[in-house]
């Protein structure tokens, strides 16, 4: 006799784990499988956010800022540190504490509320059935009303530079190094070549960052992205744009990677090689082909503006559909999808989801950046605010970046805003609730921000878009 | 015992009304005659006051729809205000093992009234602006999410009323200019009575053979009369000695002599008036309105004042009746006060003849053989050629010329 659940979630990533956790709050019977397995051959949930991801880089970001405070800035506030040392063992084992904590945290929660987690693979066979195959045992057959698809994403390898899980490796393996490498590659200036370059160059790496793209984050707003860099270039990291690779050698040096850009070919050697190009839905041994379940020419499931599939029932959600690949988006659609089986209206925003990159100095938006609102020919006003003039920052001796805010010429109302700044991941936030309540600057500007904090930064932008900034001389 | 809110009775000549937004919402006590929702014609805006006081249970239509006489509109319980309002739909988790499909029945749907659901909510923007233009929430309409209002709804709604031109207060410091000459719409359904004004100034154009003919007349010694005596006038009368009234008096005496100007046409019928019903044309921020003055010939120069300024006041509150605007067999136009010089007044159906004002201007004029400086204003006449001729049209227009520049004839009927 097979079990028989309402929902079936296959992947038990961001995406994967918050859906079924609110499937089963509907009262509806859910399973959750996942098939991650951690260096040690545990299973985990949590996806590659929890695990290989989000977390584990965000322990690494905050070990390796901290340890660069201490060697860089610490004597600004008269505080001598002696001789300051580094064990990358220790930073690794907490990094490693919290993330165990974490997906042992899904555990208890699917345990709260009633979510079957099940370890292993699962394949969608028609009629809603899952094949279900265990880390250890026998291969199961589950029966589902509804099946979710949560199988998330995987990073996109090059082909002429072959990952070899030691010298040249994924984000994962960047995460997992057990000793600083001297010189470290990077291929890829995204948000994921940024963070890990910083975690490394911080605890004493020489980074340098090959990029293809001409422009530096072409997706964030430009002046944005402008000041981002300089402040990268500032802290040391050598960001080559408009290069690129070609092809890689192990030598006994170390490994040589050969670039082109405008002025012809060049080459570096490195000790360590991290590729960071981008991440594919993954959608391996999923689909069986007859459950009906299409795939575009990219690889992600094709579905429509409620995430349903082509095949009835059958739902998808996270990195493996379209949309920006962030693990926020996943969760809320993860939530939407289980509300829309439980018979509830639901409906995700995509206009309003704040994209987040952790380096230091962090950078933050939400919304239209001044780039396509000049493409889309949108008549627009725009304000900013620099660090420099807060207080909090300052007294924080953080005061690179600034605040900068986007709105309709006409009616008012905020369409972006960008920062990039200290805590810039946390004070989108505001902007984020601003724009979702369809928001107009001067709602922002009458609205009270504490003093002295980094959000007073986001009122005077939305004063300065009126030409009215207060403690910033408007031009 | 649960009373029917219904739509009232609409005249003869409407066949239905559109539901504009209701000042009460389920829940809320509300007093006998109280205004609880406005509907509008193509004419004019009716009240429906409720018909005891109590508490408004259920609204049945919504804001935006089409009603016709007698539809059920609300129900009302009579009596106290109720303690506690209706509950909202409470959360009511499915059977476990249930069938998803048949989740919708069992778990809560979200608020139905869901386009109002954030009605009440205002923003600072939005409460800064009603406090500044003196407004009440009701009036806006929220386009936000949930009918919530959002500044720009609050900003459309004060540039679409009749504003003096004045400074432009927030400009923007840094406008960033859209590249490649980008063309910014804006884009607002026409009311009813717009869309009815539209309709009847094509079927007029489209129907009639339209001309105008013009005339200029020197209006000194209409302007000595008033100045010699407003004062008096003023005191005997109660109201003050305008223009309008030698207009109106002037125009009455050509249309005595030129009945023709005073018909209408019916199918292959000229239908004489043996009365005078003359229309007045005011303008109000729903648009333009002519409310008729009945029997003019009975009218004083007093009388005439008074009806005007009745209809001028009631135009500006929106208070004008159905009945008050239908009917009139010649129209009499200002485009003076706003300034225009010379106008071609479109006709107003079924009329066949309109008469337009216009600014009354200090030109050089041969008086006497020699140069003065007179006020001057022009006049038009539109008309119906089909049934009145050109030389008639120029002879009304001349003897309304002539009444003014010598207002004796007025009194002497020649």
């Amino acid at each position: 006799m097979s079990r028989k659940f309402d929902v079936v979630v296959i992947g038990g990533g961001p995406a994967g784990y918050v859906g079924a956790i609110r499937a089963a709050q509907h009262g509806l019977s859910t399973a959750c499988i996942d098939a991650w397995k951690n260096r040690d051959g545990s299973p985990a949930f949590g996806g590659t956010c929890l695990n290989a991801g989000c977390i584990p880089s965000k322990a690494l970001l905050e070990s390796s800022e901290l340890y660069h405070r201490a060697k860089e800035e610490f004597k600004n506030h008269g505080i001598g540190v002696g001789s300051l040392s580094l064990d990358l063992d220790a930073m690794q084992a907490r990094k490693r504490r919290i993330t165990q904590q974490l997906s042992g945290g899904i555990d208890a929660l699917f345990k709260a509320n009633k979510v079957t987690g099940l370890y292993g693979h699962g394949r969608l066979l028609p009629d809603n059935k899952v094949r279900y195959t265990p880390h250890n045992g026998a291969e199961e057959l589950l029966e589902a009303e509804h099946v979710i698809l949560a199988t998330g994403s995987s990073p996109i390898e090059l082909p002429m530079v072959p990952y070899d899980g030691e010298r040249i490796v994924d984000s994962w393996g960047a995460l997992d190094f057990d000793a600083v490498p001297a010189r470290l590659g990077v291929i890829g200036a995204g948000v994921i070549g940024l963070e890990l370059g910083s975690v490394w160059a911080r605890l004493g790496a020489d980074v340098t960052i090959v990029e293809a793209m001409d422009d530096f984050l072409f997706m964030a707003d430009a002046q944005i992205a402008r000041e981002a860099l300089r402040q990268f270039k500032k802290q040391g990291l050598d960001i080559r744009l408009g290069a690129k690779v070609s092809g890689s050698e192990i030598t006994p040096d170390g490994v040589r990677l050969t670039y082109d850009d405008e002025q012809g070919g060049h080459e570096i050697t490195v000790d360590k090689v991290i590729v960071a190009v981008g991440r594919r839905p993954y959608t391996e041994d999923l689909l069986d082909p007859l459950a009906g379940v299409d795939v575009d020419e990219r690889g992600l499931i094709a579905v429509d503006e409620e995430c349903r599939t082509t095949a009835l029932n059958v739902w998808a959600v996270g990195d493996c559909v379209r949309g920006p690949m962030l693990a926020h988006k996943g969760s809320e659609e993860g939530v939407v999808v289980a509300d829309l089986i439980a018979g509830e209206a639901a409906e995700m925003n995509y206009a309003v989801i704040p994209s987040i990159i952790y380096t230091a100095p962090e950078i933050a938006w939400v919304g239209k950046n001044e780039q396509e609102l000049r493409a889309e020919g949108v008549n627009f006003k725009s304000g900013s605010f620099s660090f420099a003039a807060s207080g909090r920052a300052k007294a924080m001796d953080h005061d690179a970046g600034l605040v900068k805010v986007l709105a309709d010429a006409g009616t008012d109302q905020i369409l972006g805003v960008h920062i990039v700044g200290p805590m810039a991941g946390e004070l989108i936030g505001e902007a984020v609730v601003a724009m979702e309540f369809q928001a107009s600057t001067e709602d922002l500007q009458r609205t009270i921000h504490g003093h002295p904090t980094l959000t007073e930064a986001l009122h005077e932008a939305a004063l300065s878009v009126d030409g009215r900034a207060i403690h910033a001389i408007n031009r | 015992m649960s009373i029917e809110v219904k739509v009232p009775q609409l005249p003869e000549s409407v066949a239905d009304a559109t539901l504009v937004n209701w000042h009460k919402s389920p829940g809320d006590s509300v007093a006998r005659d109280e205004n609880l929702v406005d509907l509008e014609t193509d004419k004019v805006v009716l009240e429906v006051p409720a018909p005891a006081a109590g508490v408004l249970t259920e609204i049945k239509i919504e804001s935006g729809a089409t009603v016709t006489s007698g539809e059920l509109l609300a129900t009302l319980e009579p009596g106290e205000a109720a303690a506690a309002v209706a509950a909202p739909a409470a959360s009511v988790k499915p059977e476990p093992q249930a069938a998803p499909e048949a989740a919708p029945a069992a778990a809560a749907p979200p608020a139905t009234a869901a386009s109002t659901e954030n009605a009440g909510k205002l923003s600072p923007a939005v409460r800064r602006l009603l406090e500044e233009h003196d407004l009440d929430e009701a009036q806006i309409q929220g386009s936000g999410r949930g009918g919530r209002i959002l500044k720009s709804d609050v900003v459309a709604f004060v540039d679409q009323r009749v504003q003096p031109a004045g400074d432009t207060e927030d400009l923007p410091v840094e406008t960033v200019p859209a590249v490649g000459g980008a063309r910014r719409d804006h884009r607002v359904p026409m009311n009813r009575l717009r869309a009815r004004i539209a309709e009847r100034m094509v079927e007029a154009q489209q129907t009639a053979a339209m001309l105008t003919t013009f005339n200029e007349v020197d209006l000194t010694e209409v302007i000595a009369l008033r100045s010699r005596y407003k004062e008096r006038f003023e005191k005997e009368h109660g109201v003050k000695l305008g223009f309008m009234s030698f207009f109106v008096r002037a125009s009455l005496e050509a249309l005595r002599r030129f009945p023709v100007v005073n018909a209408s046409i019916e199918g292959s019928d000229i239908v004489y008036h043996e009365y005078y019903d003359i229309g007045i044309a005011v303008s109000s921020d729903r648009g333009l309105l002519v409310p008729v003055i009945r029997d003019v010939d009975a009218m004083g120069f007093a009388a005439i004042e008074k009806a005007i300024g009745t209809y001028g006041k009631k135009a500006r509150e929106g208070a004008i009746s159905m009945d008050e605007l239908t009917g009139g067999t010649f129209t009499i136009t200002n485009g003076g006060v706003f300034g225009s010089m010379l106008s071609t007044p479109i006709l107003n159906p079924p009329q066949s003849a309109i008469l337009g004002m216009h600014k009354i201007q200090e030109r050089p004029m041969i008086v006497g053989g020699e140069v003065r400086a007179r006020p001057i204003m022009y006049l038009a006449l539109s008309y119906d050629h089909r049934i009145i001729d050109g030389r008639e049209a120029v002879q009304f227009l001349v003897a309304i010329k002539d009444a003014l520049e010598d207002p004796g004839r007025l009194l002497l009927q020649i």
